[in-house]
C-alpha cells in the first residue's frame, strides 16, 4: 500500500477543518437577531424555529410563497408566542430529499430548532418527516399531502408530524358530489400527476365518489411532473366527450391543461382543487370553472381577513395556496408554543395535537389522530378579472 | 384514421420545436465538438424575452426578432466568456462540457432570482389569434401553422446562410479541419462567435414557438427541450443539418404516438429506447458520417 | 522491497488511524450530527464517484448513466432489507445485491452499447439513465414496495460510519489496485488510443467491459448505503442530471487521477453544504448561483482538472523518490 491512501487522511483533516470552522461562529442569525442563543437562561425566553421550502431549484416559486406566509406570519405575532421569543431561520432543501433530510438534521443538530414547518413538497417531506420524528422535534407542512408524511407504512404514527391542509380525500369528495348534483354531468375526464401524491389522492377520492354517485370515469389520464405537450392524450380524450374534466394539480399545470383541453375544441365545465389557488393562474382559460379550496378571500372572518389584507400590503399581490397554508401552519404553532409555554419539544408536539377550533384562514382546526386537520371546504368559481366567486361552503 | 392523422399533426407540432433547438445544437457541435448543454436555457431566457415583448404590446414577429437578437448576444458572450478561455487553454474537450454544465446551472439558477426573471410559471400571451381549421378530417390549428411555417422559414435562412455566404464556408470549412481553416487565414473565433449567435438566435425562436404551443413559461422550462431536442440531433447524425430535423421530427412522433397510442407512462423511455436502438445500428446517426474517431 | 512492505504497513496504519479520529471524534460530539452525516454523504458519493473515474478517467468510456446505477443499487438493496428484515447480515448481502445486480445491468447493457465512441456512448448511456428513471416511476406496477412515483418509505436506517468509511476504502483499494496492474494499464491504453491498443493485441471490448462492470458496481454499493442513510428513496434522486454531478466531480478531480476523484468528491458535497454558512440568511436563493460559478470558474483555471493526473503516493512522500506522473489524458 503506498500512495494516494493518505490523501483520504489529507482530505479528511479538510473536512474537520471546515467542521470545526463552521461550528465555531455559532449558526446564522434569524431575522430578529437575538443574541442569546437556544438556552434559556438568560433572563429572555427564546425560541428557534425553522423553516424548510426549496428557495431554489425548479418549484422555488412554491418555496418563495410558503416562506412568505412564514414570514408574514411571525411578523404579526412580532416574533413572539406568549413569553418566548422567537428566532426563525429559513433553509433551502433545493427540492430534493437528500438537501431536505440534511438541511432538517442540520436544524435539529446544529442550529438548535426546537420546532419545524415545512417542507412544501410530498417528496421531500415525507424524509425530512421521519427525521423530524426520531429527533422528536414537531412539524408542521402547510402543504404536504400524501399520507405518508404523517403516518409510517405500517400505518403507526409519527407522533411530531402534522399539516395544515386537507388531507386528500375530502376535496375530492366535495367535488364529486358538487358536479353530480350542482353541474349535473354524469362523465367526466380525470387527469392528475402520478408522482404527486397530492393530485393523486384527489383524483382516487373524485373518482370514488363519482362513481359511488352513479356518474361515470371515461378518461384517467396520468403524466409527469416535467410533461408540457398534452396534445395527445387531449386528442384522445376530446373524442370520448367527457362532460367534465377533473384536474386536481397546482395552478400551473392546470393552466396548461386547460389550454390544450380547449386547443382540442373541449369547452366543457372544469373542476379542481385548492393548487389552483395563484396569481398566476391562466384565468382566460379557466374562467367560468371551479376548484375547491381552504377559504375566500371574500370571506368576512378575521382570520382570512388580516392575512389576504396584511399580505397583499406586505407583498403587492394576491397570496396563493402555498402561502396561505405555510401561514397557517406557522400561527398553529406559535400557538401551541404559546398554550405550551415551554421549548419542551413533547409539550409543544402535545398542545398542538389537543389544539381545538382554532380560528385558521382555512377555518377552525382540529387534528384528529393522524395528524390531520378536520376543516371545512370552500367552493369557489374563477372569473376572467383575476378574482373568485364565492359558491358555496361544505363542512366534513 | 382522423383521429391517427391528428395524433401526427401533434408530433409534427412538437418535432418542428424540436428541430430548431436541435439545429442549433448541431451547428455548435458541428464547428468545436461540445455538446453545449446550455442551449436548453437559452431557449428559456428567449422565451423570457419575447414574452417580456408581447406583455408591453410589442407585435409577435418584433418581439420574437428581439428575442433572437437578445440570444444571439447571450450566446455570444457564453462562448466569450466560458468557452473560448479553455479553447486557448488547450483544455481537453470534457471540460468545456462541465464549463457548459456550468453555465447551464447558472442561467437556471440566475433566471430563478427575482432580481432577473423571477421563478414564477408565467402564462405566455397568444400571438396569434386561435382559429382552427378542418381539412380532411384533422383539425388545425393556427398555432401549428405558426410552427412549421417558422421553423421552415428560419431553417431555409440557415440553409442560405451556409451554403450561400462567405461566412457559411467559413464555418464549414472550420467544421473540417479547424486548423486548416486557421491557416487558410479564417478568424477561427469569429466564426465560432457567429455560430453560437446563429445557434442561440434560433434557440430563441424556438423557445418563443415551445411557449406559443405550450403556453407556461418558468425558468427551467428548457431542460426537457434542450434534452430531447439534443437527442433528436444525436438520432440524426450531430453535426449535420438535415439529420437534427429528421431526428426532430421522428422524436416528436415517438413521443407523441406512444403517449397517444400507447401510455404517457413510457413515452419518454420509447423516445431515448429508440435512440439506443439507432445508435447500435447507425452508431454516427441516421444521416451521420461514420468513420474511424482519432480523438 | 523491504521499504515497500514498510509502506503499506504504515498506510494501513495511517487509515486505521484516521478511521479512529474520525470514529471518536463523533462519538465525543466533536463533529455535529449534522456535518457527520455530511461527511457519510461525501464518502457515498465519493464511492460512487470511483466508479465512474475506473470508467471514464481511466478506460475514457464517456458514461452519462451513472445515477442509473447509484439508483438500481439503492433500490435493489432496499427492497432487499425491507423485505426480509434489518439485520447486518441482511444488510450485508443488500449491499452486495445491490452492487451485484448494478453489476449484471451494466453488463447486459454495456455489452452492446460499449462499441459506441466517445459522445455517442454518452448520449446512449443517457438515454439508459432516462429509461432507468422511468422504470423507477413506475416501479410500483411491480412491487408496491417499491413505490413508484410516489418514493419509497420503510426503508431501515442502518447506515453508519464504519459501514461507509471501510466501503469506501474498500473500493477506492480496489480501484487503486486494478489501475496499477496489467489491467489498469490496458485500460488506460483503451483510453489513450484505442484503435493502437487493438493492434497491439488488447482485448478491448473485454477491458471497457471490466472497467464499465465495476464501475457500475462501485455506484451501485454506494446506492445501497445511500438507500439506508437517508431512509427514503424517490426516482427524482436519480435523473440524468445526477449523472452530471457525479461526471463533474471525476472531471474536476482530474482524469486518471483517484486522489482527485476523492478530493473532489469529498469537496463538492462539503461545498453545497458550507455555502448555506457563507451566503448566511440573506443570501439564501443565491445558493445555486455561487455554485455554478465557481464550478465555471475552477473548471477554467484548472482544466486539467485539480489534481490533473497526479496521484498521492506515500513512497515519494516518504522515500523522496521522484517517479513521474502518470500520462495525463484527453477526452
Amino acid at each position: 500500500m503506498k500512495r494516494l491512501l493518505v490523501g483520504l487522511l489529507a482530505v479528511s483533516m479538510l473536512v474537520l477543518a471546515a467542521c470545526g470552522g463552521t461550528q465555531a461562529p455559532g449558526s446564522s442569525s434569524g431575522p430578529t437577531s437575538s443574541s442569546s442563543g437556544t438556552g434559556s437562561g438568560s433572563g429572555d425566553k427564546v425560541i428557534k424555529i425553522g423553516l424548510i421550502a426549496p428557495l431554489t431549484g425548479n418549484v422555488k416559486t412554491f418555496g418563495e410563497s410558503s416562506k412568505k406566509g412564514f414570514d408574514l406570519a411571525l411578523e404579526q405575532a412580532g416574533y413572539k408566542a406568549g413569553d418566548w421569543t422567537i428566532e426563525a431561520v429559513s433553509g433551502d432543501d433545493k427540492g430534493d430529499s437528500t438537501e431536505g433530510v440534511n438541511l432538517a438534521t442540520r436544524m435539529i443538530t446544529q442550529d438548535g430548532v426546537k420546532a419545524i414547518i415545512g417542507s412544501v413538497t410530498s417528496g421531500v417531506t415525507i424524509p425530512v418527516g421521519l427525521v423530524a420524528n426520531e429527533n422528536k422535534i414537531p412539524m408542521i407542512t402547510g402543504t404536504a399531502t400524501a399520507e405518508g408524511v404523517t403516518v409510517h407504512e405500517d400505518g403507526t404514527r409519527k407522533e411530531f408530524v402534522f399539516r395544515a391542509c386537507f388531507i386528500d380525500p375530502f376535496q375530492g369528495q366535495v367535488a364529486a358530489r358538487f358536479a353530480l348534483e350542482d353541474l349535473g354531468v354524469k362523465t367526466a375526464a380525470v387527469f392528475y400527476d402520478k408522482g404527486n401524491p397530492y393530485t393523486v389522492g384527489l383524483a382516487e377520492a373524485f373518482r370514488a365518489e363519482f362513481e359511488a354517485g352513479g356518474g361515470q370515469i371515461v378518461a384517467w389520464e396520468s403524466y409527469a411532473e416535467a410533461d408540457t405537450d398534452f396534445s395527445a392524450v387531449m386528442t384522445n380524450v376530446a373524442a370520448l366527450q367527457p362532460e367534465m374534466l377533473y384536474l386536481p394539480d397546482y395552478y400551473n399545470k392546470v393552466s396548461l391543461l386547460a389550454k390544450a383541453a380547449k386547443e382540442k375544441g373541449l369547452d366543457v365545465p372544469m373542476l379542481g382543487g385548492d393548487g389552483w389557488d395563484s396569481e398566476d393562474l391562466d384565468f382566460e382559460a379557466l374562467a367560468g370553472n371551479y376548484f375547491t379550496a381552504h377559504y375566500s378571500a371574500d370571506d368576512p372572518s378575521p382570520a382570512v381577513q388580516k392575512f389576504v389584507q396584511e399580505f397583499e400590503a406586505k407583498y403587492g399581490h394576491k397570496p396563493d395556496s402555498f402561502a396561505a397554508l405555510t401561514y397557517d401552519a406557522t400561527n398553529i404553532l406559535l400557538e401551541a408554543i404559546r398554550q405550551a409555554n415551554t421549548d419542551d419539544t413533547d409539550a409543544i408536539r402535545k398542545a398542538i395535537q389537543d389544539l381545538s377550533g382554532f380560528q385558521a384562514v382555512g377555518g377552525s382546526i382540529s387534528f384528529d389522530d393522524k395528524g390531520n386537520p378536520i376543516k371545512a371546504a370552500t367552493i369557489l368559481k374563477v372569473s376572467a378579472d383575476k378574482s373568485y366567486e364565492f359558491v358555496t361552503t361544505v363542512n366534513p | 384514421m382522423g383521429q391517427l392523422l391528428e395524433q401526427v399533426v401533434n408530433g409534427l407540432q412538437l418535432g418542428f420545436v424540436y428541430a430548431l433547438i436541435a439545429v442549433g445544437y448541431t451547428m455548435v457541435y458541428g464547428i468545436i465538438k461540445l455538446i453545449n448543454f446550455a442551449h436548453g436555457d437559452v431557449i428559456m431566457v428567449g422565451a423570457f424575452v419575447t414574452f417580456f415583448g408581447l406583455v408591453r404590446g410589442i407585435p409577435w414577429p418584433v418581439a420574437i426578432l428581439i428575442g433572437m437578437i437578445v440570444c444571439a448576444v447571450l450566446g455570444v458572450v457564453i462562448e466569450r466568456l466560458a468557452y473560448r478561455p479553455l479553447r486557448e487553454k488547450g483544455a481537453p474537450r470534457i471540460a468545456a462540457l462541465i464549463t457548459a454544465i456550468g453555465v447551464s446551472l447558472f442561467l437556471e439558477n440566475f433566471a430563478s432570482l427575482r432580481i432577473a426573471f423571477g421563478p414564477d410559471f408565467r402564462q405566455f400571451p397568444a400571438m396569434v389569434t386561435r382559429a382552427q381549421w378542418n381539412i380532411f378530417g384533422v383539425t388545425i390549428s393556427s398555432i401549428q401553422v405558426l410552427i412549421v411555417s417558422i421553423t421552415i422559414l428560419l431553417v431555409l435562412i440557415l440553409q442560405v446562410v451556409v451554403y450561400r455566404t462567405k461566412i457559411g464556408k467559413a464555418m464549414r470549412a472550420v467544421s473540417m479541419d479547424m486548423d486548416a481553416a486557421r491557416l487558410m487565414g479564417i478568424n477561427v473565433n469569429m466564426v465560432i462567435a457567429f455560430t453560437f449567435a446563429i445557434g442561440s438566435a434560433l434557440a430563441a425562436a424556438a423557445g418563443a414557438l415551445w411557449a406559443a404551443a405550450y403556453p407556461q413559461i418558468w425558468p427551467y422550462m428548457g431542460i426537457m427541450p434542450g434534452l430531447k431536442a439534443f437527442t433528436a440531433a444525436v438520432l440524426g447524425g450531430i453535426g449535420s443539418i438535415p439529420g437534427a430535423l429528421l431526428g426532430a421530427v421522428l422524436m416528436g412522433q415517438a413521443e407523441v404516438l406512444t403517449a397517444a397510442y400507447l401510455t404517457t407512462d413510457f413515452k419518454d423511455a420509447v423516445a431515448f429506447a429508440m435512440l439506443i436502438l439507432v445508435l447500435l445500428i447507425r452508431p454516427a446517426g441516421l444521416l451521420g458520417k461514420a468513420g474511424p474517431e482519432k480523438v | 522491497m523491504a521499504t515497500v512492505r514498510r509502506n503499506s504497513i504504515i498506510s494501513a496504519g495511517l487509515i486505521v488511524a484516521l478511521f479512529i479520529v474520525l470514529y471518536v471524534m463523533r462519538q465525543q460530539g466533536l463533529m455535529s450530527a449534522y456535518w457527520a452525516m455530511i461527511l457519510d454523504l461525501a464518502l457515498i458519493t465519493t464511492t460512487s464517484a470511483i466508479g465512474l473515474s475506473l470508467i471514464y478517467g481511466f478506460t475514457g468510456q464517456f458514461s452519462l448513466g451513472h445515477a442509473a446505477f447509484y439508483g438500481i443499487g439503492a433500490y435493489v438493496a432496499a427492497f432487499i432489507t425491507k423485505s426480509y428484515g434489518a439485520t447486518t447480515l441482511n444488510f450485508t448481502l443488500a449491499l452486495l445485491a445491490g452492487a451485484l445486480a448494478a453489476a449484471v445491468v451494466a453488463f447486459l447493457v454495456g455489452l452492446p452499447i460499449l462499441r459506441l465512441r466517445s459522445d455517442y456512448l454518452g448520449i446512449a448511456t443517457l438515454g439508459f439513465g432516462v429509461i432507468v428513471k422511468v422504470f423507477f416511476d413506475n416501479s410500483d406496477k411491480l412491487s408496491k414496495l417499491l413505490g413508484g412515483s410516489m418514493g419509497m418509505t420503510g426503508i431501515p436506517r442502518i447506515t453508519t460510519f464504519p459501514w461507509v468509511f471501510w466501503s469506501a476504502v474498500l473500493v477506492i483499494l480496489v480501484a487503486r489496485n486494478l489501475v496499477n496492474s496489467s489491467h489498469g494499464r490496458a485500460c488506460i491504453t483503451v483510453r489513450e488510443d484505442e484503435i493502437a491498443a487493438d493492434i497491439m493485441g488488447i482485448d478491448t471490448t473485454r477491458f471497457k467491459m471490466l472497467a464499465f462492470t465495476l464501475g457500475c458496481a462501485m455506484a451501485g454499493l454506494a446506492g445501497g448505503l445511500y438507500a439506508h442513510l437517508y431512509a427514503f428513496l424517490h426516482p427524482k434522486s436519480f435523473e440524468f442530471l445526477k449523472s452530471f454531478d457525479v461526471l463533474l466531480i471525476v472531471v474536476l478531480g482530474g482524469l486518471g487521477s483517484l486522489t482527485g476523484t476523492v478530493v473532489a468528491g469529498m469537496g463538492v458535497v462539503f461545498l453545497q453544504e458550507a455555502l448555506r454558512d457563507v451566503l448566511g440568511q440573506e443570501f439564501l436563493e443565491w445558493r445555486g448561483v455561487v455554485y455554478a460559478l465557481l464550478l465555471i470558474v475552477l473548471m477554467i483555471l484548472r482544466p486539467q482538472g485539480l489534481m490533473g493526473g497526479w496521484e498521492f503516493s506515500l513512497d515519494r512522500l516518504l522515500l523522496r523518490r521522484g517517479k513521474g506522473g502518470k500520462a495525463r489524458g484527453a477526452a
